[in-house]
C-alpha cells in the first residue's frame, strides 16, 4: 500500500498536490471496491439480516407480523380520525395514509437503524475482514423483509377500496430500486458519521419524528394551498411521490423523478467523498 | 508464494472520551478556526506498532511474545488486514485465516447444524462448500443428536467444541493465532491439538502470539520480541 507511506509523520504542507490527487483516486477506487464486494459477500448480509429478524422474534407465535399488527391498528385508528378532521372521502384517504404509513415505516427504520450500522458490528469489524458495506446492506435486507410484512396491509387496503390503477404501476419495482440505490449512501454517509461522533443518532433520531410530521404523509399537500409548492423542498416527499403514486393509480410525479435522480447523484458523490477518506477509520471508531 | 512483508509498519488508536467525540466540541473547533490545528495536533493517540519492519517467508512459524499491551494483538490484527496501517507499507501474500474469535456470530437460539453454515459464512464459505464439511464436522465435535439441538442447550465444552471444530476446518495460507487453542475434556483435547497441528502444517506461515515458553518453542521456529509496539529481541 503505497499510498499510505505519503501520507503520515510528513507535514500536510509537504505532500506534493500530484501525489496527492493519485492518493484520491486509488482510495476511491477502493470505496468503490467495497461497495461491489459487499453486494458480492451477498451470502454473509442476507444470512445476517434474516437472523436478525429471527433472533427478534424469537418463540413469539406471530413473529414480525406483530409489527403489521401494530401498523395496521395505527392506520385504522389515524385513517378515519384524520380523514374526518381534514374532510376527506374516507376510502381515498385510507388508501392514501396507509400507502404512504407502511412506505414511511422504511425509510424512517433504515435510518435510524444506519446511524447503528457500524457501532453494532464492532465485533464483526474488529475481528473478521468483511467489505464494511456488508454491514450496510444487513439492515437494509433486514428492514426489507419487515417491509414485506407490513405490505400486507397495503395490498389489503389496496384490494378494498380499488384505486384505478393503470401501467402506472409497472413504474413500483423502478421506484422502490431507486429508493434501495439510495438507502445506500444515505446508510454509509451516517453509518460513517455516527461512529464517529456518538451524538448524531439521537440528533437524527429526532429529525426523523419531526420529518414524519412535516412530510405529506398524514397530510395531502394540496392541503396547503397556495403554499403546495413547499412540499418540493423536502427529499421525503420527493421519494413517498415516487413510490406511492403508481400504488394509488396517480399520475407520473415528473418532478419528483427528476429530484429523485438530481438526490442520487449529488448523493453518491458526498458519500464517495467521505466514504473513500474514512473507509479505513471505521475499525478505529468503533 | 506466501509472504508478509511489513516496513516502517505504523499502528495508532486516537483516542476519543466522551469530549473529543462529541459534535459540539468539534463544531466549536470548526468555528474556532486557530484552535483547530493545535487541538488536532494534540489529540491523544496510543501507537500500538510503532515503525516495524520484517520480512516472512514460507516456512515461518513466528512467536510473537511479550508483556501485556506489547501490541501483540493489534499487529495480528493488522496483519488480517483490520486495522490498516497508518503509516509504513504492509503486504500479506496468501489467504489469511484468523483465530481471534472462534465463536464470532454464533447464534445462541440456532442449533448446532444452523451454526455450521452461519460460522461458515461468516469464514467466506459458500452454502456447497459448507454442505460438503457438515459431516465432517458433525462427527469430529463428537455432538451426536445435540447437533440438531439450539446451542444454548450446550455446555460451555459443547460449543467450543463445535465453534474450533468449525474454525479448523477453512484451509488456509496464513494463520494468526492469539494464543494457542486449548479446548474440551482430556480426550477431546487430544484430538483437537492434533487437527490444530495438522492444520498449523499445512499452512505456509503460523504467527501466534502467547506467553506460554513451551508453546512457543514447540510451534515456532522463530521468536519476536514485542515491547511498547517496537521489535526488541529477535531468534
Amino acid at each position: 500500500m503505497p499510498e499510505s507511506e505519503i501520507e503520515l509523520d510528513q507535514p500536510l504542507a509537504a505532500s506534493v498536490a500530484a501525489a496527492a490527487s493519485s492518493q484520491t483516486k486509488s482510495r476511491l477506487r477502493l470505496a468503490l471496491d467495497d461497495i461491489r464486494e459487499g453486494v458480492l459477500s451477498k451470502d454473509i448480509w442476507l444470512m445476517l439480516g434474516w437472523l436478525e429478524v429471527k433472533q427478534r422474534y424469537r418463540r413469539s407465535v406471530l413473529g414480525p407480523f406483530w409489527l403489521t399488527i401494530s401498523s395496521a391498528l395505527i392506520i385504522s385508528a389515524m385513517g378515519p380520525l384524520y380523514g374526518k378532521l381534514f374532510n376527506q372521502p374516507i376510502g381515498d384517504y385510507f388508501a392514501f395514509l396507509a400507502v404512504s404509513y407502511i412506505i414511511w415505516q422504511l425509510m424512517s427504520q433504515i435510518i435510524t437503524d444506519a446511524c447503528y450500522a457500524f457501532i453494532t458490528a464492532e465485533s464483526y469489524i474488529k475481528q473478521v475482514r468483511l467489505p464494511l458495506t456488508v454491514h450496510i446492506y444487513r439492515i437494509m435486507w433486514r428492514n426489507l423483509i419487515i417491509f414485506l410484512h407490513n405490505f400486507v396491509i397495503v395490498l389489503l387496503v389496496l384490494a378494498y377500496f380499488r384505486p384505478a390503477l393503470d401501467w402506472h404501476l409497472l413504474l413500483f419495482p423502478f421506484a422502490i430500486l431507486m429508493f434501495l440505490v439510495n438507502a445506500v449512501w444515505v446508510s454509509i454517509t451516517l453509518g460513517l458519521v455516527c461512529a464517529r461522533f456518538r451524538d448524531i443518532p439521537l440528533i437524527v433520531n429526532n429529525l426523523v419524528l419531526v420529518a414524519f410530521f412535516v412530510t405529506p404523509i398524514m397530510w395531502k399537500p394540496e392541503m396547503l394551498g397556495r403554499y403546495q409548492w413547499t412540499v418540493n423542498l423536502n427529499p421525503f416527499y420527493h421519494f413517498l411521490e415516487i413510490i406511492r403514486q403508481p400504488l394509488l393509480g396517480g399520475p407520473v410525479n415528473l418532478v419528483s423523478w427528476l429530484a429523485v435522480a438530481g438526490i442520487t447523484v449529488v448523493g453518491f458523490a458526498g458519500m464517495l467523498k467521505l466514504f473513500s477518506r474514512f473507509r479505513t477509520r471505521v475499525a478505529y471508531w468503533v | 508464494m506466501s509472504h508478509i512483508h511489513a516496513e516502517d509498519l505504523v499502528v495508532e488508536f486516537p483516542i476519543y472520551g466522551a469530549r473529543s467525540r462529541s459534535l459540539k466540541n468539534t463544531v466549536i473547533r470548526a468555528a474556532t478556526g486557530g484552535v483547530l490545528a493545535t487541538d488536532a495536533a494534540q489529540r491523544t493517540v496510543v501507537r500500538a506498532i510503532d515503525h516495524l519492519s520484517f520480512d516472512w517467508n514460507e516456512g515461518d512459524r513466528i512467536g510473537l511474545v511479550g508483556h501485556n499491551g506489547s501490541g501483540k494483538t493489534t499487529l495480528l490484527r493488522a496483519l488480517g488486514g483490520i486495522y490498516e496501517p497508518i503509516g509504513g507499507s504492509l503486504s500479506v501474500n496468501g489467504r489469511v485465516a484468523s483465530m481471534l474469535n472462534l465463536t464470532l456470530g454464533m447464534d445462541d437460539y440456532a442449533t448446532g447444524y444452523e451454526n455450521i453454515f452461519i460460522r461458515g459464512t461468516i469464514l467466506g464459505l459458500n452454502r456447497r462448500e459448507i454442505a460438503g464439511m457438515v459431516d465432517e464436522i458433525c462427527e469430529f465435535s463428537e455432538l451426536g443428536d445435540f447437533i440438531n439441538m439450539p446451542m444454548r442447550t450446550y455446555s460451555s465444552g459443547m460449543s467450543m467444541r463445535l465453534a474450533f471444530t468449525i474454525s479448523t476446518s477453512v484451509k488456509a495460507d496464513i494463520i494468526l493465532m492469539d494464543e494457542w487453542i486449548g479446548v474440551g475434556d482430556e480426550a477431546f483435547s487430544e484430538k483437537a491439538q492434533r487437527r490444530l497441528a495438522e492444520l498449523v502444517g499445512k499452512a505456509k506461515i503460523l504467527v501466534l502470539a502467547s506467553h506460554s515458553p513451551d508453546i512457543i518453542r514447540a510451534n515456532c521456529n522463530k521468536v519476536v520480541r514485542l515491547d511498547h509496539g517496537r521489535i526488541v529481541g529477535e531468534i
